[in-house]
């Protein structure tokens, strides 16, 4: 289990690393953290002709968190966003989701960006993208960054929408609006496992305390994050006259998991469902200021 | 370059120099040498073990300027210039073992030992970042770290016995 | 300061070095050896019609390829079938490479060297290899059938038949016993595979001497002493010519008892032939398909009982998958069929197995061999048994119970060693009886009815074993007293973590009365000590540990005698302590064993200050007898050999209470109880962390880890991140109470520990889900997606 042979580029500044990129023809890759990455190497399952490394691209290793969200940088470890107490108050749903991203130490090197660029459906960051209509800044050489929303960055599994030579540079976490909560849930075989199911929620209420808005995205249902909107489903009554479970079975019904060695695709539905009705609980119970609701199980 | 089109005859060598326990330390390597077999086998540090090399077991575990990081999912060419501890590097500089290493073999927390240097330098940063662990931090903390011998009480009882000889000493675990 | 240590938590020997980076493993050694790679089969079953390694010819680093047809002779031929018996009428084992036909993913087709692993695996990379696919086999069910076939020659995929039948006291038949009784039950039973899987892989490393003709291997094994006598013979070499030293040990389980394996005879082959160091360090993807696995069994049980639930009769049916080869016979299925009625008098009992090929990773015993499959039917045989009488699940394994005054006791089988399989000592009840108060099983009831008031699902579920440890046929121990006053011990067997080090010191200092500090313990170093057999079996300590006893008793006994004509006493009224030896009762002479050591031999060159002191010993010699006396030898050293006349059989009794999730079907355990009896205990510090570590290793296969082959025998989860080992997480913590019934076959009264932990568990927890859930568990593991499709059909 060794890697096979690259060409190395250790750019220093984005420019050159984006010259470099497009000089690569389409077979390079680019590493940063290269916690998902260097596994499949070692595996023998990747063979890249050529690394870009942008460890060195010190601009890139940004966490800026604005009123109107957190935007975070290539190269920001999931482990430094997950500390920043100025990131858990514009976008709390990053900390709760990010908590069950794999294991600490994988959280040291792994990052928020490459996560979402090796845009793996059972991982939990493109559902928080997702949920949140959030955006994947992407950069190519000779041409100004656009800005990919999330709803258009996932394509399919491990597919994001970047062609060759191009660089995830930072993605967009939009804030929380006001009476907003946010709950992310999962159930995992191992604590750190990839979820077998998951379900990442926000809720809005109106000045009635009534819900506004609803939506969740699910993890290891679909090829993408699932995203649905259960607005129409929550029936704009307060939170605690919802019928949570008719609400959970409607997204039980409209999930379409795949079976795999860890659960049956029967299985993921149901917990879906489960989790979908615990997480929405939660962000409502939020959204109302009632706190002390992410104990439960 | 790439597989399916023949393997590089005289792959490319880069100079990797690494502050490694406080020394620096350097050597030519392909730029897929990975970090733990630089650790172990061009610079002859051993402590270092390999346990799957798909970054799961946390055997390879090295402190990266300070942080725990998988030494068989990181380049050594990538983190040229930056400062590794090894298990090596984690007794005092009169050799004196630190409290976690103490800890450790006070409190039969390992058996082989094959798996005990990634988890030392866990709960080396672990406990250098959290000094009064509760146990629910402490099982956290060492939850990305695989133990086939112990069944991993006694490495939990040891973590909270180190912060215990850690205070006592009244000195940093790191 | 008392050298009374056996018994003593005493803090281990080994952990100075491996807490600090300074143990040395097997790919810590060999710096410049050129590394191995294999090239190895993706097919579980195919025909090679060509080998084509001209691609790989020219990659950079490249030593040597070789493949079966470069093999030489003796090299070439299969590899050995260790334990033959004569129910195994089909045994089949591999060819180191593969010749014609592969059998399983992952046999080692080519064998690829160069100068280091990178580049040994692109070379690896580029060899192509042409197979003509054939049907695998998969599954023991579809195996029997015959359609198609793992080995030509093997009709039915069947390599082994046994059946042993013990008639009822008035010499019924276990069916006939059966069919006689009040109740009935019959079911079928699931248990799928696991495997050893420790941390470190399997390694080999070698070093050819040209000059002395000399070979010395290094590798991580259960056994040093037969990889070198199966390397001798295989090289040809005279067996004083070959070493094998087992390093540190990464673990081991039970899967690093099999040798040789292919790598531990082509690895020394290349290292001769090349002239130059050559290592293979075996890679975690490697370990998952070209090891060996276990546990996989299916059952099927037809039990008699009485109103008492006690067992009339009970005739067991089973189907062993023991994967594409034999090379370590049928001993899992043996134990099984042996150990199955644990602390039990059972009226009559009929056990058939059939031990069949499939084209998967071949099946040699891991922790617990057999005995997981065994007590977890024994022990779902309990339970339904309570279930189907409406009786408390603990209530009917005590009606069941051998008592105390019934030892010895013969189960009328022959075990694993072919010997009659005769409990030496335990006491049932009172295992029971701890661990009841241990768990509070008698007031479970309450603390279930009160979880339910708050929607929450318990269970409590009980486990016992009897484990036949200790197996002979010998090992050996060798301990040398130098002038130094140092213990210098050694034994043939191999350490893989258990602390033999620091057990055997404390037996060592023990018996000779000597800090435990001047004592130091080699283990598999065939340099050191030639004749063993191995590690496994939970026969280390019984073995090793008696026969370092019985050897350190023949040093003492000439320390003594020397001591004794030294100081112009009675050696029976002289003692050991602290080093010295004196009168009893009088402190002020003596003479410490660095001067009796120095004494011992009469060439007194003064080499060091002992030899200097020991001068004003020397009394006058007896010009009419020889320096060395007849049956006499220079030196204070012993040697002795332990040969139980049979196993001894230590037991233990586990519980665990469970919380299942009513919406998402996770299995939580909340309490985790053992009582465990291996006689007495040399470190009870170690027996516990054996016990932990077992268990951990129980939980995980009740609950998480299983290899999951695909019909065309692709193993689907051959990864950490999808073989789902536990972490600190998923493990409880562990409460445990022992028992210590001496066992009276051995001098020191031990028996072993090192399985124990993993053998009840997947019966505990089956146990315990079914009481939370009530329905019947009666497959193990169990996923949360398994409990909720078990939910889903018994709703129907």
């Amino acid at each position: 289990m060794k890697p096979p042979p690259f060409d190395y580029h250790a750019p220093h500044d984005l420019d050159e690393a984006l010259a470099v990129l497009a000089g690569t023809g389409g077979d390079g890759k680019v590493l940063a953290g290269g916690q998902s990455l260097i596994p499949l190497m070692n595996m023998r399952l990747a063979a890249p002709a050529h690394l870009v490394d942008i460890n060195r691209l010190a601009g890139l290793a940004t966490v800026e968190a604005g009123a109107d969200g957190v935007r975070v940088g290539a190269l920001a470890r999931h482990a430094e966003v997950e500390r920043s107490e100025r990131v858990a108050q514009v976008q709390p749903l990053l900390r709760s989701a990010l908590g069950h991203v794999a294991h600490p130490v994988i959280r040291n090197r792994g990052t928020v960006v490459g996560s979402l660029a090796h845009a793996d459906p059972s991982a939990e960051l493109p559902a928080v993208l997702a949920v949140l209509g959030g955006s994947v800044r992407v950069a190519r050489h000779g041409a100004p960054p656009r800005d990919v929303p999330a709803g258009e960055f996932f394509l399919g599994p491990l597919e994001p929408a970047l062609a060759p030579g191009e660089l995830a540079v930072s993605a967009f976490f939009p804030a929380v609006p006001p009476r907003t909560g946010t709950a992310f849930v999962e159930v995992a075989r191992r604590h750190g496992d990839y979820a077998m199911a998951g379900v990442a929620a926000v809720v809005t209420l109106d000045d009635d305390q009534r819900i506004a808005a609803a939506l969740v995205a699910c993890v290891s249902a679909g090829p993408v994050p699932v995203v649905l909107d259960l607005t129409a489903a929550c029936g704009r009554r307060p939170a605690a006259s919802t019928d949570w479970a008719a609400v959970a079975a409607e997204v039980r019904d409209r999930v379409d998991p795949d079976g795999d060695i860890h659960a049956t695709a029967g299985y993921r539905r149901h917990l879906t469902g489960v989790l979908a009705r615990r997480a929405l609980r939660i962000a409502a119970a939020e959204a109302a200021g009632e706190y002390g609701w992410t104990d439960e199980r | 370059m790439s597989g399916k089109r023949g393997w590089p005859v005289g792959e490319a060598l880069h100079e990797v120099s690494l502050t490694v326990n406080g020394v620096v330390r350097q050597a030519r390597v392909p730029a897929r040498r990975l970090l733990s077999d630089f650790l172990r086998h061009d610079l002859g540090l051993t402590g270092t073990h390999v346990g799957c090399e798909h970054g799961v077991c946390g055997c390879c575990t090295v402190l990266l300027d300070g942080a725990p990081v998988r030494s068989c999912l990181t380049f050594a060419v990538t983190v040229a210039g930056q400062e590794i501890t090894t298990v090596e590097g984690l007794a005092g500089p009169d050799g004196e073992p630190s409290p976690v290493q103490r800890a450790f073999a006070e409190c039969h927390a390992l058996q082989c030992g094959f798996c005990t240097p990634g988890f030392l330098c866990t709960v080396t940063a672990l406990l250098r970042d959290n000094p009064e662990p509760d146990e629910l931090h402490i099982v956290e903390g060492i939850s990305g770290n695989l133990c086939r011998c112990t069944g991993y009480q006694n490495i939990v009882k040891a973590v909270g016995r180190a912060a215990e000889l850690a205070r006592e000493g009244g000195e940093g675990t790191a | 300061m008392s050298t009374r240590l056996f018994g003593e938590p005493v803090a281990r020997r080994e952990d100075g070095r491996l807490v600090t980076g300074q143990g040395r493993y097997l790919d810590d050694l060999g710096h410049d050896a050129l590394a191995a790679a294999f090239v190895r089969s993706p097919h579980a079953h195919a025909r090679i019609r060509d080998i084509d390694v001209s691609a790989a010819l020219d990659a950079d680093g490249l030593v040597a390829i070789y493949t079966y047809e470069d093999l030489p002779e003796r090299v070439r031929d299969p590899l050995p079938l260790l334990i033959p018996h004569p129910a195994l009428t089909h045994g089949r084992t591999a060819y180191p490479l593969a010749r014609d036909v592969v059998r399983h993913v992952g046999e080692p087709v080519v064998m690829v060297v160069a100068r280091d692993r990178y580049l040994a695996e692109d070379a690896a990379a580029l060899i192509e290899v042409d197979y003509e696919q054939l049907k695998p086999v998969v599954g023991v069910e579809e195996a029997v059938q015959g359609a198609h076939l793992v080995h030509q020659d093997v009709p039915g995929n069947v390599g082994a038949h046994l059946v042993q039948e013990v008639p009822s006291p008035g010499g019924a038949g276990a069916e006939q016993e059966v069919d006689a009784a009040p109740h009935r039950l019959s079911f079928r039973l699931d248990i799928e595979r696991s495997a050893s899987m420790p941390l470190e892989g399997r390694g080999v490393y070698a070093r050819w001497d040209a000059d002395d003709g000399s070979l010395r291997v290094y590798s991580s094994t259960q056994t040093s002493t037969s990889v070198r006598m199966a390397v001798a013979a295989k090289l040809g070499l005279p067996l004083p010519k070959v070493e094998v030293i087992a390093p540190d040990v990464g673990g081991g389980f039970g899967v690093k008892i099999v040798h040789p394996w292919p790598e531990e005879v082509l690895v020394p082959w290349a290292a001769m032939l090349l002239g130059r160091e050559v290592k293979w360090t075996e890679d975690r993807r490697e370990h998952f398909v070209a090891s060996a696995h276990e546990r996989a069994q299916v059952q099927q049980v037809r039990v008699g009982f009485d109103d008492e639930g006690r067992v009339l009769g009970l005739s067991v049916t089973i189907l062993h998958d023991h994967g594409a080869y034999t090379p370590y016979g049928i001993i899992v299925p043996i134990i099984t069929a042996t150990q199955l009625l644990g602390p039990y008098k059972i009226g009559a009992y009929r056990v058939e197995f059939s031990s069949i090929y499939t084209n998967t990773v071949q099946v040699t015993p891991y922790r617990g061999a057999g005995r997981p499959q065994a007590v977890f039917c024994m022990e779902r045989t309990m339970d339904k048994i309570a279930a189907y009488l409406g009786r408390d699940r603990a209530q009917v394994r005590a009606a069941n119970f051998i008592q105390p005054d019934e030892f010895p006791y013969d189960q009328g089988l022959l075990f694993q060693d072919g010997r009659p399989l005769i409990y030496d000592s335990g006491d049932y009840p009172e295992s029971l009886r701890l661990l009841k108060e241990l768990v509070g099983w008698d007031d479970f009831h309450e603390v279930k009815a009160e979880a339910a008031r708050h929607g929450r699902r318990l269970g409590i579920g009980i486990g016992c074993y009897v484990e036949g440890t200790g197996v002979g046929p010998y090992e050996g121990g060798h301990v040398q007293v130098t002038s130094d006053g140092r213990v210098h011990v050694s034994t043939g067997l191999t350490s893989q973590g258990q602390g033999h080090e620091t057990v055997f010191a404390q037996i060592a200092a023990t018996e000779l009365g000597v800090p435990l500090d001047r004592v130091s313990v080699v283990t598999g170093d065939t340099r050191r000590f030639g004749y063993a057999v191995g590690t496994f079996a939970s026969r280390a300590a019984v073995l090793s540990g008696n026969a370092i006893a019985l050897a350190c008793r023949k040093v003492r006994e000439k320390a003594l005698r020397v001591a004794a004509e030294a100081l112009e006493a009675d050696p029976r009224d002289l003692e050991i302590e602290d080093g010295v030896v004196r009168v009893a009762g009088n402190p002020g002479a003596g003479v410490p064993l660095a001067t009796v050591a120095v004494l011992s031999n009469p060439l007194r060159y003064a080499f060091d200050e002992e030899a200097v002191r020991a001068t004003q010993f020397a009394g006058t010699a007896d010009l009419s007898r020889p320096p060395v006396d007849d049956g006499d030898e220079p030196g204070l050293e012993g040697r002795d050999y332990y040969s139980p006349v049979r196993s001894t059989f230590a037991s233990g009794m586990h519980a665990a209470v469970v919380e299942t999730d009513p919406d998402t079907a996770e299995i939580r355990i909340l309490r985790y109880a053992v009582v465990h009896d291996c006689g007495r205990m040399i470190n009870p510090m170690i027996v516990e962390g054996q016990i932990h570590g077992g268990v951990a290793q129980g939980v995980g296969g009740a609950l998480y880890e299983r290899m999951v082959y695909d019909g065309h025998g692709q193993l689907l989860n051959a990864s950490f991140m999808d073989f789902l080992m536990p972490y600190a997480t998923e493990v409880p913590y562990i409460q445990t109470a022992h028992l210590e019934t001496p066992s009276p076959l051995n001098p020191l009264g031990i028996k072993g520990a090192g399985e124990a932990g993993v053998i009840p568990v997947s019966a505990v927890i089956a146990s315990a889900v079914e009481d939370a859930e009530g329905i019947p568990v009666d497959r193990m593991p169990i996923s949360p997606s398994e409990l909720h499709e078990l939910r889903r059909t018994s709703r129907r």
